[in-house]
């Protein structure tokens, strides 16, 4: 992270502050909206739902930085930007700023599609914070930015929305506040002008602009921010580095559907039985049976195998199948333990398969499988079709794994032919 | 990584980090980006009532105009108001048109600003600016529509044979305390209806009242003479500040002979009941905006 604490106008300060910010919506259960009612039951009270939507939340962004705010929809991210926006107001605790701040919750805010780009460039530039003349005066920089210089004529209502968004985009950007906060605009447009976008976002970056983020978009939080913040059911669950908060997010987004299917299916038995595989678990202990597994890491998938009957050199074999049903990743305790010993009934064992995470992000499920070794092999036990878990990152090479690939470019100067052609 | 790894601990619990952000309000410290909100948005609104139909504008100058004609044709032609031959009653037409522009004034910045909160609630909930713009802003636009419709008002005296006088320099304090009384309405009626949504029609039927018990088409000198032994109604009838302001209208800008507005009320000195009114609306008006306004955004 680099900040220098000397870039911003207020020196040691930071450039937005909170601390103990809370906030409660009543949200009345009928609500009476009419004087009539109010006139008719006077004494009625009106019963409110509380909904807790900021919990105790506390940081400080330092000026240049580019901050994120991460969570889940309806985690409390939103009301938290507009808090800090001024929209909301705070049931308690404090938020400070140093500097000039201008909120994007949504683009083209106040555009009235019966006027030309003109007005609502114009328009659109005040609410954000320009004075008429600054905003007249860039006026010919956003139709330019935006490529509109051919329909800058047409009313706002003939545009297309992908004009539309370049149009509002455009606008934002010549904001000059020193503090940006920053709702989800960034995923729109086509892929050209999005590029666009994030271009802008990295020159404000460089130009030592404080940003506050609000994003679903872990690959943008992991390019641009400096420092992330988890927000889940209203409260900060993290706070710091943001591949790690981004991959937290994941994990919380995922960690809701525990991976395991309901029980009350009907999975077929397969094998005869001398063994059972009783439980499956992602992670060391049986106690955190997570859901997922974060990409590179070292990661561990464990099986608790109940023997019925005596077993000689039971081998188990694991087999990680991605969501078209291949076999992505097999492992067998065969090789390295092929004279596991004799189990007795009644006695248990934890087969253990370690790797290191290198498959493509997306939904996996490991199917264990107890064979007898001796005569062929035969099935004691298969697990499958219970279990599932997340694999989450941010590296998306396109290829089913994702391993390390070193390339290098060896120059062999003109070859034969090119002479040839040159000729 | 935990919520303890923030990097500027807040321990000390009095220091101030800075400017302290403490949500939405009615007004603001930065008065010029307030005026240039309120400027542009009435001004755009404007520019869509002028550019936006074939006839533009016209429309908008029709409306009092038409209702000028009903009336005339109605009241005076048919029902012989204003046509007893005594010295009030000399242009009679000039100050119904007159009296129906400021009126219609009156109704553009009060019936405009009931919904105008609740309808620009893309504004409200998405970007901080002083809540008050938004009222300001229909108060605003309805005086653009006035000022061109008392040109038109203009046009007429002159035609009718009306000449400058002296008296036409009180038309600033005439409109001022129109002004104010819309302002205050405006503000009053808008932060409301977010709670009520029921005001509108009341204030439909009430601004009708209003019409009736206002001197537009009624002449004071008529309502005085009527409710001669009715000294109480007399004295309802001019605690509406419409009574005085289009009283005064008329005396100043139209036919001297009809009653000023301190003649109206019985001194000069009556005028502060009026004035009581519109000052009382207007402190009304901006301390219910003023308390409605940090949770406008979450009550829409």
């Amino acid at each position: 992270m680099t900040v220098d604490p000397q870039s911003g106008a207020s020196g040691a300060l930071p450039a937005l502050a909170a601390r103990g910010v809370d906030k409660t919506f009543r949200i009345p259960e009928e609500r009476s909206h009419t004087l009539k009612e109010r006139a008719l039951h006077p004494f009625k009270r009106i019963r409110h739902e509380q909904l807790h939507a900021l919990k105790d939340i506390s940081f400080a962004v330092e000026p240049g930085e580019f901050f994120g705010i991460v969570g889940r929809n309806g985690s409390g991210k939103s009301t938290l930007l507009k808090c800090l926006a001024g929209i909301y107001r705070a049931d308690q605790g404090e938020i400070w700023c140093n500097g000039r701040m201008s909120t994007f919750i949504e683009l083209g805010v106040g555009f009235n599609p019966d006027l030309a780009a003109y007005d609502n460039v114009a328009l659109n530039g005040i609410m954000l914070g320009l004075s008429p003349r600054e905003a007249k005066s860039r006026y010919q920089r956003v139709i330019e930015f935006a490529e509109l210089e051919e329909f800058q004529d047409l009313k706002l209502k003939n545009y297309s929305s992908g004009m539309h968004v370049r149009l509002a985009f455009s606008v934002a950007i010549q904001v000059d506040a020193d503090i940006l906060l920053i709702d989800e605009v960034l995923a729109v447009g086509d892929a050209g002008f999005q590029q666009k976008c994030f271009d802008v976002f990295n020159r404000m970056r460089d130009e030592g602009r404080t940003i506050v983020f609000v994003t679903h978009d872990m690959s943008a939080v992991n390019r641009f921010c400096h420092r992330a913040m988890l927000l889940e059911r209203g409260e900060m669950v993290a706070i710091g580095d943001p591949t790690q908060v981004a991959d937290k997010y994941l994990e919380v987004s995922f960690g809701r559907d525990i991976g395991y299917t309901d029980p009350g299916e009907e999975i077929p038995q397969v094998g005869d039985g001398a063994a059972r595989v009783i439980d499956v678990w992602l992670g060391e202990n049986p106690g955190e049976r997570r859901a997922v597994a974060p990409q590179s890491v070292p990661t561990t998938l464990k099986a608790r195998v109940t023997f019925n009957a005596a077993v000689r050199d039971p081998m188990v074999t694991l087999a990680i199948n991605n969501e078209q049903h291949q076999s992505v990743i097999v492992g067998s305790t065969g090789g390295e333990h092929e004279n596991s010993g004799i189990f007795r009934a009644g006695e248990e064992a934890v087969f253990a398969f370690s790797f290191h995470n290198m498959l493509a992000p997306g939904r996996y499920e490991p199917t264990f499988t107890v064979t007898n070794r001796g005569s062929g092999l035969s099935v004691i036990d298969r697990y499958e079709g219970r279990f599932s878990f997340v694999v989450t990152g941010s590296v998306v090479s396109g290829g089913m794994v994702e391993v390390p690939v070193q390339t290098e470019i060896i120059s062999l100067g003109q070859s034969a032919l090119g002479q040839k052609a040159t000729a | 990584m935990s919520t303890g790894t923030i990097s500027k601990p807040l321990d000390t619990p009095t220091e101030s980090l800075g400017t302290a952000i403490r949500g939405p309000r009615a007004l603001t410290d930065d008065w010029s980006r307030f005026w240039h909100l309120t400027y542009n948005i009435a001004l755009s609104e404007f520019k869509l009532k002028f550019f936006g139909s074939a006839l533009g504008y016209l429309w908008q100058v029709m409306k009092p105009l038409l209702l000028f004609a009903v009336l005339y044709v109605f009241f005076v032609v048919i029902g012989h108001v204003g046509k007893g031959g005594k010295p009030g009653e000399v242009n009679y037409g000039v100050q119904l048109l007159g009296s129906i522009v400021l009126f219609t004034f009156f109704t553009e910045a009060t019936s405009g600003a009931v919904r105008s909160v609740v309808d620009r609630e893309n504004l409200v909930r998405k970007i901080q600016f002083p809540r008050l713009v938004i009222p300001l802003a229909v108060t605003l636009l309805a005086f653009f529509n006035l000022m061109l419709n008392l040109l038109v008002v203009l046009v007429f005296a002159l035609i009718a044979g009306i000449r400058p006088m002296l008296s036409w320099l009180e038309l600033p304090l005439i409109l001022a305390m129109l002004i104010v009384f819309s302002t205050g309405m405006a503000m009053l009626l808008s932060a409301l209806f977010v709670r009520f949504r029921d005001i509108q029609p009341i204030w439909e039927v009430l601004s009708q009242i209003l019409f009736y018990a206002s001197p537009v088409i009624i002449p004071v000198e008529v309502v005085r003479r009527d409710l001669l032994h009715k000294p109480f109604l007399y004295h309802l009838y001019t605690l509406n500040p419409l009574v005085a302001i289009f009283q005064q209208f008329r005396h100043a800008m139209v036919n001297h002979a009809t009653l000023s507005a301190g003649q109206a009320l019985g001194s000069w000195a009556a005028l502060l009941e009026p004035i009581g009114v519109v000052v009382g609306i207007l402190v009304l008006g901006f301390w219910v905006f003023n308390s409605a306004a940090p949770h406008i955004a979450e009550d829409l």
